[in-house]
């Protein structure tokens, strides 16, 4: 897949301190791309260099394999965290207002306003003031008016902040749609469960500096422990005897039916080693390997780069 | 396709369209043409009339005090402890009591009242007393009275302004004085008004969050150089609004009061005169003569150079201004944070308004010259030096640098704005707007 966006060594030095150390991202046409990082870790920074807010002091850009340049803005769209709206103005003007600047006309504004608005169910809201809307219907506002041009990249920071989860499940169903239709959307949360359930690729920044990137689907097999969970019954051993050496048992518990251990494989043997081990001495009701949450891996990764 | 035309529209647009700008409009010239006609209607009114007893033991004073409009004098016979006791029964403002003395010249009197007298009726009957004891003194020192009245002359003094050709103009220094305070007053109310217009703009962009927003889709410099000229905009409609409704009110006022208005500058007119005897013809000849003046001095003043510097200096002073205002919005979280950096900008164009006395006083002093030039205070101390004539190059010199300064001071405030906008909760040093200034 060819990248829609691109980063290379991006560094960006503010007066005492350095937002951005040599960053490089590749941001895959089609996909969701998750920036993740702690609170401070440099990604608003990148995010704003992508649109163009501010300019990095080292580094290329590149946007469908062009050098970034002011007119990509009309093919961006940016849904910043610290978001919010001219709340004297009404709804529908407002709308057409910021679609405007995108570079809408206005005849095409109108039409493309009335369709999401449908969608959303916010049309009676039309003329009414910002601020009589609801936070919630303020962000839905907000969302459409980053995708009303219909743009190849769209960046969200911290869209779900804000939003019920009923409106959480509607917008990550937008967002899989935007991403449907053929755009690209770079992503950055806390949220590590939606991480793993929209991201394809993502990237880690701590202080400045990326420390991981990979797949999702990749990562969490590099970080796995190799741990798995069994549930069973019958036993006609004791586990920790039938096991030995090889293996770490992390815990055992007993309820009504059955016993749910967890086990993790040591000095290079595999879960079929383990399998064999048990299977003369209980009958398995279940047998699957724990794979560590991005969230997991978000904690470890970050504490583990405080320590270095 | 620049996107500055849209934001001015939206700026104007939502600021024509809000409540206080309608009462502004509204109210701005009731108040403005209460000015002209709350003197005129004043003037019309009878004020109650005031009655003064009188208790003259010197016999002199009796006949002096004629009756005016709004004073009653009447002599009482009672004597004085019993007049003071029956002042409210007697209905009487207040009593003036003149003891008699061993000079051959009286030099005192009392005026009781049950209330503090007002100032009026103090001067009116202090002068009546003076001019009666000043011409007893004459008459006692042998002056014949006739020979000090005929010394007594009202100069009217013609100032005439010689210009490059020799020619003649005559001037009037107060209408030049009225012309060119008028012109920069509002010139400094329009920079303060509007000027703090744009800088709770790009306070309630920030505050909104909505900035950044905005930044992705246009450069900041677009943002607020689209600000800036969409509230010079509404500042100029309130303004054209203005003038046209205050021209108006004031017109159908004086068309209904306009009989009235004659009278009462005739008799403002017989008034001034009859302060001074003359003999008629030079009264009647010399009233001619100053309105044939003013006339004049009205025509010299170069009407079209004024309104020209005056849309100029009305304009270009207020863009100057409103950059830097715009970039203090963008340096603060909230209004009560720009105090520190209002101060040291609004000091030259307070110090303008603080020094407009001096600058009529002496037009052409090096302290003139150099407001005139500096773009800070240019807008109001050259509008004040305008109508007093000024050399085309001062103008020019002066326009120049308000331009240039109008450039430095975007080029700075966009530099500060930029940052700024997307600067949130942090207490902003002038050493950190150096920073910004810089990078």
């Amino acid at each position: 897949m060819a990248a829609l966006f691109e980063a290379q060594e991006v560094t960006k030095q503010f007066s005492n301190h350095r937002a951005l150390d040599r960053v490089s991202i590749e941001v895959p046409e089609n996909s969701i791309f998750g920036l993740l990082g702690p609170n401070g870790a440099g990604k608003t920074t990148l995010i704003r260099i992508i649109n163009q807010i501010t300019a990095p002091d080292n580094g290329q850009l590149f946007f469908q394999s062009e050098k970034l340049q002011p007119k990509h803005i009309h093919q961006i769209g940016y849904l910043p965290e610290e978001r919010g709206l001219y709340k004297k103005m009404e709804v529908g003007e407002q709308a057409l207002y910021l679609a405007q600047l995108k570079g809408l006309s206005k005849s095409d504004a109108q039409k493309r306003l009335k369709f999401w608005f449908e969608k959303f169910e916010i049309q009676p809201w039309w003329n009414k003031k910002v601020e009589e809307l609801s936070k919630g219907m303020q962000q839905k506002v907000q969302f459409i008016v980053t995708v009303i041009h219909e743009p190849e990249l769209i960046i969200f920071d911290e869209p779900f902040s804000g939003f019920d989860p009923i409106n959480v499940n509607l917008l990550k169903d937008e967002i899989l749609a935007i991403k449907e239709r053929g755009a690209t959307i770079i992503f950055s949360t806390h949220n590590m469960a939606s991480v793993e359930e929209l991201c394809d690729q993502i990237v880690l920044i701590d202080n400045s500096k990326k420390i991981l990137e990979g797949s999702v689907k990749a990562i969490k097999q590099e970080y796995k422990s190799h741990t798995f969970e069994l549930a069973y019954t019958e036993a006609k051993k004791d586990i920790k005897t039938l096991l030995g050496d090889d293996f770490e048992i992390i815990s055992n518990s007993a309820n009504e039916e059955s016993q749910l251990a967890k086990i993790k494989l040591l000095n290079g043997k595999d879960q079929n080693d383990l399998l064999s081990l048990i299977l003369p001495f209980a009958s398995i009701i279940s047998f699957n390997e724990i794979l560590p949450t991005m969230n997991d891996i978000f904690i470890s990764k970050v504490k583990g780069n405080i320590k270095e | 396709m620049s996107k500055i035309p849209l934001i001015i529209k939206r700026e104007y647009l939502t600021r024509v369209k809000k409540k206080s700008f309608l009462i502004m409009t509204i109210l701005g010239p009731i108040l403005m043409a209460a000015l002209f006609i709350v003197p005129i209607y004043v003037a019309q009114l009878k004020g109650d009339v005031k009655t003064i007893g009188i208790i003259d033991e010197t016999g002199l004073f009796l006949d002096v005090f004629k009756n005016t409009d709004n004073l009653l004098f009447i002599p009482i016979d009672e004597d004085l402890e019993t007049a003071k006791q029956n002042i409210v029964k007697n209905d009487l403002y207040a009593i003036l009591h003149i003891p008699g003395t061993e000079l051959s010249v009286p030099e005192t009197g009392v005026l009781y009242s049950d209330k503090q007298p007002n100032i009026v009726v103090k001067d009116h009957v202090q002068n009546v007393i003076r001019k009666k004891v000043e011409a007893l003194k004459l008459d006692a020192s042998g002056v014949d009275p006739e020979i000090l009245n005929s010394i007594k002359t009202k100069i009217n003094l013609l100032t005439i302004k010689i210009n490059k050709g020799g020619e003649e103009e005559s001037s009037s220094t107060e209408l030049s004085m009225a012309v060119g305070f008028i012109s920069g007053l509002i010139i400094y109310f329009f920079i303060f008004m509007y000027g703090a217009q744009v800088m709770r703009g790009v306070i309630e962009e920030k505050t909104n969050r909505i900035v950044e927003i905005i930044v992705s889709s246009v450069k900041p410099f677009q943002l607020m150089m689209g600000k800036i000229i969409g509230v010079a905009m509404v500042g100029l409609t309130q303004f054209a609004l203005w003038v046209i409704f205050t021209v108006i009110i004031v017109s159908g006022f004086l068309s209904i009061f306009s009989a009235d208005v004659t009278s009462y500058q005739s008799s403002q007119l017989k008034l001034a005169e009859g302060n001074i005897p003359q003999t008629e013809a030079l009264k009647s000849g010399g009233a001619n003569e100053a309105a044939i003046a003013i006339f004049e001095s009205i025509q010299s003043i170069n009407f079209i150079v004024i309104i020209g510097a005056f849309v100029f200096f009305f304009i270009g002073g207020y863009l100057l201004y409103g950059a830097f205002f715009a970039a203090i919005g963008s340096a603060v979280d909230s209004e009560t944070d720009t105090q520190q950096f209002m101060l040291p900008l609004t000091a030259p164009l307070i110090l303008s308004i603080v020094l407009a006395q001096f600058i009529m006083v002496n037009p052409d002093g090096p302290v003139a010259f150099w407001l005139s030039i500096f773009p800070l205070t240019s807008p109001v101390i050259m509008m004040i030096r305008i109508p007093f004539g000024v050399p085309y190059f001062d103008l020019f010199l002066s326009m120049s640098l308000l331009i240039l300064g109008f450039l430095g001071a975007t080029w700075l405030a966009a530099k500060i704005y930029r940052t700024g906008i997307l600067m949130y909760g942090k207490k902003i040093s002038y050493k950190e707007l150096w920073k910004w200034i810089k990078y």
